[in-house]
């Protein structure tokens, strides 16, 4: 007999699948001039995936599992497929008409996005190593390919070729590291390992298994010393790629990061807590003193993700150190708060490029000089964005920085009082490079001899604008927005 | 009555500007006119809703807070929405609402370069949603949010609008325009240190769970002061606080931002800059600091008060070495502040309503010099103040106004400036109980001759500028004087100088009764 389906927990995977087919279909069926229908299906079968969503999040049944443990729907689940969705339905709404001026492989491109955002759905519920490492995978494999995705440009095939290769070695060292975590406690399922690993947390085989898992999802959200392939990828990739990467692709790494050390190995925390507390640390400064040098703005947005995720690793370290289960819980929540508030604030940012890219036609930060006076639209857009990056109130990103200050200051240990430190001085310094871009763009008079593009404006470009600006503000101002995201969540750490 | 319940008049004072924003934001941009009064009214307004409140305050019970609400708000960090005022907070609030109309009908026709009033009247009434809502705000959180919200609109103010001129920045190897260089040295010094009492705050939050429920509402937080000020850790959650505020006030050795973001701010930023901006810091000293860590506030207080001192000395040296008239002001301001530091750090009653009428008579009287100061460049184009003497030949209301204004800067008695510096030396004889009595007295003194440094500069400065003979280069020149608009700005401020310089009790009847609640509940808790 076969296992038992639950088809309703699994609904937003088969809503996906099926979007993927239509779409492959689609491209086959249709003729060149109506290709743009591939990412109209797109967009709608994102719409459909999240209603399951949805209805699962708010239908408040309690958790759903199948396949002996090892898929479950719970709000945590929930929370991260409907983030991986709307950053996926963002991320279309910005391609539209970047992939469309390419004028070819619309359908494949659709395709293989939607590959991608389904590794990250299926990632969200996985609850062993297998499935977990073939979701990971499914969420990088269609990326180095779209990386890659302007082929006459050298710079994006050095982008595939990196992103590969490091991609690679990644997910070796991550399998190799589980392929230990099964001879040691002869299971997959995470509360299997959780329950047989009690008595190993000092055994060296044990705890170079963690290390090895832990280093592999480092590659995976680019944290310090793991980020080398990140800035010339991002740089090369097509931005709306990039976009994709820097937000959901990162987000996909801090979820394997999340269940593993949560829930796979809460008791090995003395291996995991040292070594996040030392990454969370070198990830923030290094990622921000690297980043105020960048004269490149998706440079400067690469940089600034990786100091980005060197915030999100914060909480980690708390949870390492800290012996209160509340304040465990508080820093789980703290870190999908984060990343929640995190996909929005940097979606926006990288729209906001895309957008103003047609105008100053340059990557250059000091080609965007004057944008507010002759399209103080974007340049309105890129304040907010930009400076929400910032953490400066009342943007959602501040709320960001207090829930990860909040975790910090409440481990209640010395160690993670000096990473509070660490941080903050950390945002004070990134301060500097996103106002760079803010000074630019309203300062600074309009460079000589430029002259203005003068693009069409795509409606669904702005559309994503004013999705991720009002989710800004929103949550910015109304903060339980977000804190519903860490509140919700907190539950599979504080239940066990 | 409903406007007065369930902090309705204050979320209206601090929100309203905000909706003006919104409305300035709307008009299109060549109906200039039709912005200006939506900014205007909507000022108005807000002045008229806090006449209200001054007269339907409660003096008898002026340490109780009134008006107010404590509205959910992030409940799963246990913030609230919690405002009031009291005596202490209440002049602030009448400050700001009443310089932001002054400011607005100063900006009439003062537009300086590149002009788009509509964006600078949005930038005013941020600045004031900010402003008003620090003052009201009894939340840290809340409290943070404003306290950062102001920064903002004063960067955009000074980056956009600023001083143009080419500035080498020896350190960096580094020429850049002022108004860059100062905006971003303001945003980061301020950012510094609020980020280090954002840290503070949330140490406050986590050690409040041991003696009761974990919040951030202030009074509350002050009912825990004794648990809170025995905890191992209070030493530091004062000193992220003291870093936080003293950036803002600024004190000595934290106030370099200061003479560049003022020298560079346009007038009316200059303006709000000096007359509201520097009060949120002494503001979060009395409100937030003391009462909560009453003991490490009695540690800190020698420090406090030498570096208040070396603020005041520093300071009148300081002013002594400028050229510049704006940049001397500027400076005058680092010593002003340091009379109010000192009277804060004596933590006594005649100290701390020194502070508070010492934050009044500064913003009203420093706003007024920066006004004076930005119109005489505005016809001289020129701040270099070797260049400008004759004023008072040339316009002799404009040098009127700049003489009576600079002598109460100086703290003649019977105008303004006298009380706060008077009772700060005066709180500083003698300290609260516990404090190094010598090392106040000290300070006292030393205090003393800061007063009449600050007589010398700005005698010196009257002399330079205002008397004399008119430089030579501007024989021919016709300047007009004084014009409708400044006298509409600047008329309430000269008759505020010498109303409270004769009855200071417009302030002390609003502080006293607050101020002796404070300062015993700080005793008490100590003990």
């Amino acid at each position: 007999m076969g296992p038992t389906l639950d088809y309703l927990a699994l609904a937003p995977e088969l809503a996906l699948v099926a979007t993927l087919m239509a779409v492959l279909t689609a491209d086959i069926v249709l003729p060149h001039a109506q290709k743009y229908w591939t990412a109209v299906l797109s967009v709608l079968g994102l719409t459909v995936t999240a209603l399951p969503i949805l209805f699962l999040l708010l239908s408040d049944e309690g958790t759903r599992t199948m396949l002996d443990g090892s898929y479950v729907v719970d709000d945590f689940a929930l929370i991260l497929k409907g983030l991986f969705v709307a950053a996926g339905y963002i991320v279309v709404l910005m391609s539209v008409s970047y992939i469309e001026s390419d004028r070819y492989y619309q359908g494949e491109y659709y395709f293989l996005l939607l590959a991608s955002i389904l590794g990250s759905v299926v990632m969200a519920s996985a609850r062993d190593l297998i499935l977990l490492f073939v979701g990971l995978e499914l969420v990088s494999g269609p990326l180095f390919l779209l990386a890659g995705w302007r082929k006459g440009d050298v710079k994006s095939n050095e982008a595939s070729l990196k992103f590969y290769l490091l991609g690679v070695l990644s997910a070796a060292i991550l399998l190799y590291g589980m392929s230990f975590l099964y001879g040691l406690t002869g299971t997959v399922d995470f509360n299997g390992i959780r329950e047989a690993s009690a008595g190993l947390s000092h055994t060296p085989a044990f705890i170079m298994a963690v290390l090895f898992v832990m280093v592999g999802f480092a590659f995976k959200i680019s944290a310090v010393p793991f980020h080398f392939w990140a800035p010339d990828t991002y740089e090369g990739a097509p931005t709306p790629v990039t976009a994709y990467m820097s937000v959901s692709s990162k987000a996909a790494g801090f979820v394997g990061m999340l269940i593993v050390t949560y829930v796979a190995f809460p008791g090995a925390s003395n291996i995991w807590g040292p070594a996040l507390w030392i990454m969370a640390a070198l990830t923030m400064t290094v990622g921000n003193l690297t980043a105020l040098r960048q004269t490149n703005i998706v440079r400067l947005l690469a940089y600034s993700s990786i100091a980005q995720a060197g915030f999100m690793l914060v909480p980690f370290a708390v949870a390492g150190v800290s012996s209160d289960p509340a304040a465990v819980a508080g820093a789980f929540g703290a870190t999908v708060t984060y990343i929640a508030i995190y996909t929005f604030m940097n979606l926006g940012a990288f729209a906001v490029v895309i957008a103003g890219a047609r105008y100053t036609r340059s990557g250059d930060i000091d080609k965007w000089a004057g944008l507010a006076s002759y399209q103080p639209g974007v340049a309105l857009f890129g304040l907010i964005f930009f400076l929400s990056l910032a953490g400066i109130p009342p943007l959602a990103g501040w709320y960001a920085k207090l829930v990860m200050f909040s975790a910090a200051i409440g481990g209640g240990s010395v160690w993670t009082a000096v990473l509070a430190v660490i941080a903050a001085v950390n945002a004070v310094i990134a301060f500097y490079y996103y106002a760079r871009v803010v000074k630019a763009m309203w300062f600074d008079p309009v460079p000589d001899g430029h002259v203005a593009g003068k693009p069409e404006q795509s409606r669904s470009l702005q559309l994503a604008l004013v999705i991720t600006m009002v989710f800004v503000i929103g949550a910015g101002i109304y903060p339980p927005i977000s804190a519903y995201f860490g509140d919700t969540v907190a539950s599979i750490v504080g239940g066990g | 009555m409903e406007l007065l319940d369930n902090g309705t008049v204050l979320s209206l004072i601090t929100f309203l500007p905000l909706v003006g924003a919104l409305v300035v934001g709307l008009i299109p941009r060549a109906q200039e006119e039709a912005y200006k009064w939506a900014a205007l009214i909507t000022a108005l307004v807000v002045g008229v809703l806090s006449v209200v409140v001054v007269f339907v305050f409660d003096y008898g019970d002026s340490a109780r807070f009134q008006f107010g609400a404590d509205l959910s708000w992030i409940e799963s960090i246990g913030s609230s929405f919690h405002i009031g005022v009291d005596g202490i907070s209440l002049p602030m609030l009448v400050l700001s609402a009443v310089i932001t109309i002054l400011a607005i009908i100063y900006s009439w026709d003062h537009w300086e370069e590149p002009r788009n009033p509509k964006a600078f009247l949005i930038l005013m009434l941020l600045l004031e949603t900010g402003m008003n809502g620090t003052f009201v705000a009894l939340d840290l959180i809340l409290f943070f949010i404003f306290f950062e919200l102001v920064l903002l609109p004063m960067y955009f103010m000074i980056g956009i609008w600023g001083d143009k001129t080419p500035r080498t920045i020896a350190m960096f190897n580094l020429t850049t325009e002022t108004r860059l260089y100062a905006s971003i040295k303001f945003f980061l010094f301020t950012l510094f240190g609020s980020a280090f009492m954002l840290l503070s705050f949330l140490g406050l939050y986590f050690s409040s769970g041991d003696a009761g429920a974990r919040t951030f509402d202030i009074p509350k937080l002050i009912e825990m002061a004794p648990h809170l000020s025995a905890l191992p850790i209070a030493g530091w959650l004062f000193a992220g606080m003291f870093l936080g505020f003293a950036v803002k006030v600024p004190m000595w050795p934290f106030h370099t931002w200061l003479p560049d973001a003022h020298t560079a701010a346009p007038t009316v930023g200059s303006v709000l800059l000096a007359a509201i901006l520097l009060k949120l810091g002494s503001y979060g000293f009395i409100r937030i600091a003391l009462p909560i860590l009453p003991e490490q506030a009695m540690q800190w207080a020698p420090t406090i008060a030498i570096l208040a001192v070396i603020g005041i000395i520093y300071g009148s040296l300081a002013c002594l070495a400028q050229t510049d008239m704006k940049r001397l002001i500027a400076f005058s301001s680092v010593g002003h502040m340091g009379f109010v530091m000192l009277g804060i750090s004596t933590m006594t009653e005649a100290g701390i309503n020194a502070a508070i009428i010492g934050m009044v008579a500064h913003g009203v009287i420093t706003g007024m010099l920066f006004f004076v100061a930005g119109s005489m460049h505005h016809r001289y184009h020129t701040r270099d103040m070797a260049r400008l003497g004759g004023n008072a030949t040339m316009m002799p209301k404009m040098g009127f106004i700049l003489g009576f204004i600079a002598m109460a800067s100086l703290g003649l008695p019977g105008l303004a400036g006298f009380w706060g510096e008077f009772m700060a030396l005066l709180g500083a004889f003698r300290p609260a109980a516990g404090l190094p009595v010598g090392l106040f007295q000290a300070a006292m003194v030393t205090g003393a001759v800061g007063t009449i440094l600050t007589a010398g500069y700005l005698l010196w400065m009257l002399q330079k500028v205002n008397l004399g003979e008119p430089n030579e280069e501007w024989s021919g020149h016709e300047f007009h004087d004084v014009d409708k608009f400044e006298m509409a700005a600047w008329v309430p401020l000269l008759l505020a100088t010498v109303a409270i310089g004769v009855y200071p009790k417009l302030v002390l009847g609003s502080t006293n009764g607050a101020v002796k609640e404070l300062v015993s509940t700080i005793l008490e808790n100590l003990a």
